[in-house]
């Protein structure tokens, strides 16, 4: 079935299956390998994109559930070479290690600025409850987020 | 992993939905948010032969004053739950509970009448609807009906909807002035619980929902009786588990879970003022 969306600005349409997860329409057949699998069981949030402007885990959403909607993955963040706040903050603040978790962290990051736009440390690591991080600790995710929110000077 | 082959139909009203399912039988399951449902059918635990989307049939997202009760629509979602302020001041233990579904992510796609129609002991919301006796308003083809949340759940994984039936709206008694207590224990941030306690405390009678106790969501009807008969927290707690059969798994054993039902209501009666 054909099932179209707006990823990152630009109008997508491709056939597929109804079957189709959200993320295997964006990594297989849109090209966009950004967004990555982990655990496959919308446990780990390395999935994370935004629909609709809201984060969600692409694992665990159709493709034809996002038919007619607006998608954002890591690569609509930055703004040509200008990083966004978010992505800066986290390379400013070794948020990340393997990386692998990052996409996911960095898009649910967003999607919580916008929903608590001046979170408390407490308000940080429980709206990141959803993604899962095997290497830094979180404590660097944690102060990159309050970083790019402007509450809380950053501390190296 | 990825779901069976399914065909895929798209309801755009509760009338079009009820349709769809008389037109395509017992092998048509209908798809809200999809967070219960997908996981389902990526494990093929579930592989329905029709998929019925019912998730953007919007009139049927809500939340609404209606004077003694809220109604709240089937297809509202956990996220305009856990902020709508009517739900946090007339209900709060439904707002409590439902800020502790899964993670942000999942509630902002995850619905209140996917989540109860699964039917799962382990799901926080409905221990929440038992304690406040909430009552699930369900359509079919012989017209409307009211389902109380005791008559609701009616064993593993499975609710009083039929097959041919679609859950539209639960309607939730108002209790502005009443103490509540949502305890939820379990060992990693985003799991489900272990064992969870929905405590409501009202001019001295009392609601006692738990989170996997039990085959389907139960209340503790040892525990509200020995509130109403004027027992304190504890005496009324030590029954929590009287009659009940929790599952053991790699997390718990019967015994554990039955200490924790009676820890966790103890704790609960005490936050709520019983």
């Amino acid at each position: 079935m054909q099932v179209s969306m707006t990823i990152n600005g630009d109008q997508v349409s491709l056939d597929v299956e109804p079957r189709t997860l959200l993320v295997h329409y964006l990594r297989d057949h849109a090209g966009l390998t950004g967004t990555n699998i982990g655990c496959d069981t919308s446990s780990c949030g390395a999935c994370t994109v935004h629909l609709d402007g809201e984060a969600v885990k692409s694992c665990t959403v159709l493709a034809v559930q996002a038919d007619d909607r607006e998608v954002t993955t890591i690569e609509g963040l930055a703004d040509g070479d200008v990083l966004h706040p978010m992505q800066q903050a986290f390379h400013e603040c070794h948020a990340l290690q393997c990386g692998y978790c990052t996409p996911g962290m960095v898009m649910a990051a967003v999607s919580l600025l916008d929903e608590v736009p001046n979170p408390t440390e407490d308000d940080v690591r429980e709206g990141l409850e959803g993604n899962l991080c095997r290497c830094t600790g979180y404590h660097n995710i944690v102060r990159a987020v309050l970083q790019a929110a402007g509450g809380e000077e950053t501390r190296r | 992993m990825i779901p069976a082959a399914f065909d895929y139909v798209r309801a755009e009203s509760a009338g079009h939905a009820l349709e769809l399912l008389a037109e395509h039988g017992d092998g048509a399951k209908l798809l809200a948010g999809g967070h219960s449902l997908i996981p389902l059918m990526k494990f093929r635990l579930a592989a329905p032969a029709v998929v019925v989307d019912i998730g953007r049939i919007t009139d049927l997202s809500y939340v609404r004053d209606e004077g003694t009760h809220l109604a709240i629509g089937a297809l509202t979602r956990h996220c305009d739950i856990e902020t709508s302020d009517m739900v946090g001041s007339q209900a709060g233990l439904l707002a409590a509970a439902t800020s502790k579904v899964g993670d942000p992510q999942v509630r902002h796609r995850g619905t209140i009448g996917g989540a109860i129609a699964h039917g799962d002991p382990a799901s926080d919301i409905p221990a929440a609807l038992l304690a406040l006796r909430a009552t699930m308003v369900v359509d079919g083809p012989d017209g409307q009906r009211e389902v109380s949340s005791d008559d609701f759940f009616t064993g593993f994984l499975e609710t009083a909807i039929g097959e041919q039936e679609l859950l539209t709206e639960i309607r939730v008694p108002k209790v502005p002035d009443a103490g509540w207590s949502f305890q939820k224990f379990n060992r990693r941030a985003q799991d489900w619980a272990i064992v969870g306690a929905a405590v409501l405390v009202d001019n001295g009678s009392c609601g006692v929902g738990l989170v996997n106790m039990d085959s389907r969501p139960v209340r503790a009807a040892g525990v509200e009786s020995a509130i109403a008969g004027g027992a304190g927290a504890a005496d009324a707690a030590a029954s929590a588990a009287d009659g009940l059969e929790p599952p053991a798994d790699l997390n718990a054993g019967v015994e554990y879970r039955q200490h924790l039902a009676r820890v966790l209501t103890r704790r609960g009666l005490e936050e709520a003022g019983a």
